[in-house]
């Protein structure tokens, strides 16, 4: 971390970014310091989403600027002119970025364990043996050391979001991005999930959560943003936001949620 | 870490008493169906006179099949036939995920020739393509390493002695094989969850990984069955080689009947021996399909993990 704990892990500039005619984001600035959970809430088809799957581009942007850990992601600044990436770095930019799922997309021809363990073998080129050993200390660490050799059909929702977790966390990330990781689940589910994301938080990860639940960011979260029709309403300390919202807005949707 | 359980506590039974359970076996009469008789009846009396009269026909020559089936001659064709198809499946596999893979490319020039190559050889019959392949030397007097666009050349051969009627077939087969196979593969891939894809991407992976490691290995389960049947009309598709002398089972029976002019029972030489074949292929088919159907496994974990009891199921 060469930038300083001054320069936050994610700062995105005046992102906008349009699917066809529809501009979903309109101009988004948002800084993720080191160490934080911010919580993006919003109503559905708010872009809070698509501001996430901006961060790691899986969505290409179309003006604006987003750095992680100091990295310009997906382009590279010569002179004063902007350079696509090539494939291969873009690749290296995403792999210190975790990213979960809404619906898990577990690798459902591996086995819980072959999960956590492919991103360390193909990418990282980790040897199976210290993969096998890094996977099975990380399916410990969310509760699910005796489910290794079940395929993620054999598992619950929950179990398989905490595999897809320690997959994501395999990768050594300095930044988890969580994309309605409870969304998905049955109700009794939720909070085995968002238990093994409260420890990850303990941990000090940076973390970047979109998601529904508002307990999880009123405990666990350093900053709330709520995000609606593309741009960013409120923000705040989750604490005093959820209980003094000023946003006519964010009420109406409080009153929704909550 | 520990996992809160999920609420509830076990329901208690206190509802009105519960009469014991008695036992009440179904035995129930069938209500007639005589026009299924009836129709069982005309079908095996239409079978019964088939066989009859096929057993009774004297220009049938069973002898002559009989000694026949194990020829030597019959036998290289067999093996013949049986070359071909698993070589040019595999080809034809290899070329299919190619074209697939060119088709499903961001790249149009990728795209274009995928398209061009289906386009082509879907669209030729096969005897034609079989034909055109054994007579490439008509177009194409030699074939060489070099410099493309007349350059010279390194090294040089004549087509008169690399196209054998066994490499014609094979190139005819194969490449007019891939061609189907692309469109399997193409549907294969389109299968697979863009999630799929979209995991494998944040992990890092390049397009390669994501295909090779995720993918490709999902796309199986839809591909296998459909190549299972490529697989048992290839078997037969062989039989076209016979038109360049391939030296494939049709081809060996019609030399052996046009020596001993059994012509009839040569040809039922051969069927009994196709039979067998896609008999066989259909088999291993039903088994390979079942194991897939099981679940999203790749053949081998599915193997291993069958192979393993269940042991520790519950903690």
């Amino acid at each position: 971390m060469t930038a300083g704990q001054a320069e936050p892990m994610v700062k995105i500039r005046s992102l906008r970014k349009r699917f066809g005619a529809v501009e979903v984001l309109k101009g988004i600035d948002l800084d993720v310091p080191h160490g934080q959970v911010v919580c993006v809430v919003g109503p559905s088809g708010s872009g809070k989403s698509t501001l996430l799957r901006c961060v790691n581009r899986m969505e290409t942007i179309d003006s604006g600027r987003i750095w992680v850990d100091g990295d310009l992601m997906g382009y590279a600044e010569r002179g004063d002119r902007l350079h696509l990436l090539p494939p291969a770095d873009l690749c290296r930019q995403r792999r210190p970025i975790g990213m979960v799922f809404q619906r898990f997309h577990l690798f459902p021809h591996r086995t819980a364990i072959e999960n956590v363990m492919e991103g360390p073998i193909t990418v990282l080129r980790t040897s199976r043996a210290e993969a096998r050993r890094q996977a099975e200390e990380l399916l410990e660490r969310v509760g699910l050391a005796d489910r290794a050799d079940h395929y993620p059909a054999q598992l619950s929702g929950g179990q398989q979001q905490r595999v897809a977790i320690a997959r994501s966390l395999a990768m050594r990330p300095k930044l988890m991005l969580f994309d309605e990781p409870t969304s998905a689940l049955d109700p009794e589910l939720v909070q085995e999930v968002l238990a093994v994301m409260r420890d990850l938080a303990a941990t000090g990860m940076t973390m970047m959560v979109v998601t529904h639940e508002m307990g999880f960011a009123r405990e666990v979260g350093d900053q709330l943003v709520f995000v609606d029709g593309g741009v960013i309403v409120e923000r705040g300390n989750p604490r005093e936001v959820l209980a003094n919202p000023r946003n006519d807005r964010f009420r109406a949707f409080l009153g929704q949620v909550l | 870490m520990e996992v809160t359980p999920a609420g509830g506590a076990p329901g208690s039974q206190e509802g009105p008493a519960v009469e014991p359970p008695v036992e009440l076996p179904i035995d129930a009469v069938r209500p007639p169906r005589p026009g299924r008789l009836i129709g069982a009846a005309v079908a095996l009396l239409f079978l019964a006179w088939l066989a009859y009269t096929v057993i009774v026909n004297e220009n049938l020559h069973w002898d002559v099949i009989v000694s026949f089936l194990g020829d030597g001659r019959i036998l290289g064709g067999l093996w013949v036939t049986i070359q071909l198809t698993v070589l040019s499946m595999v080809i034809g596999l290899v070329l299919g995920v190619l074209a697939a893979v060119m088709q499903l490319s961001d790249s149009p020039v990728f795209r274009g020739t995928s398209a061009l190559y289906t386009w082509f050889f879907r669209g030729t019959p096969l005897l034609v393509q079989l034909i055109f392949w054994f007579n490439i030397g008509l177009v194409f007097p030699s074939f060489g390493i070099g410099v493309p666009f007349g350059g010279p050349k390194l090294v040089e051969w004549q087509a008169n002695e690399l196209i054998t009627p066994f490499t014609a077939a094979l190139l005819g087969l194969a490449i007019n094989e891939g061609a189907y196979m692309a469109e399997i593969v193409r549907a294969g891939i389109r299968s697979v969850d863009p999630g799929q894809r979209e995991a494998a991407e944040a992990l890092g992976m390049s397009h390669r990984q994501v295909l090779r490691r995720v993918v490709l290995p999902q796309a199986m389960r839809v591909i296998i069955p459909p190549t299972g049947n490529q697989f048992i009309s290839m078997l037969k598709t062989t039989s076209m080689v016979s038109v360049i002398a391939g030296a494939e089972l049709l081809t060996v029976a019609q030399r052996i009947y046009l020596g001993n002019f059994e012509v009839i029972a040569m040809l039922i030489v051969a069927s009994i021996w196709y039979i067998v074949l896609t008999t066989i292929a259909s088999v291993g088919q039903h088994f390979i399909e079942k194991r897939f159907e099981r679940g999203h496994a790749a053949l081998g974990a599915r193997v291993r993990r069958n192979l393993r009891p269940f042991a520790k199921e519950p903690a």
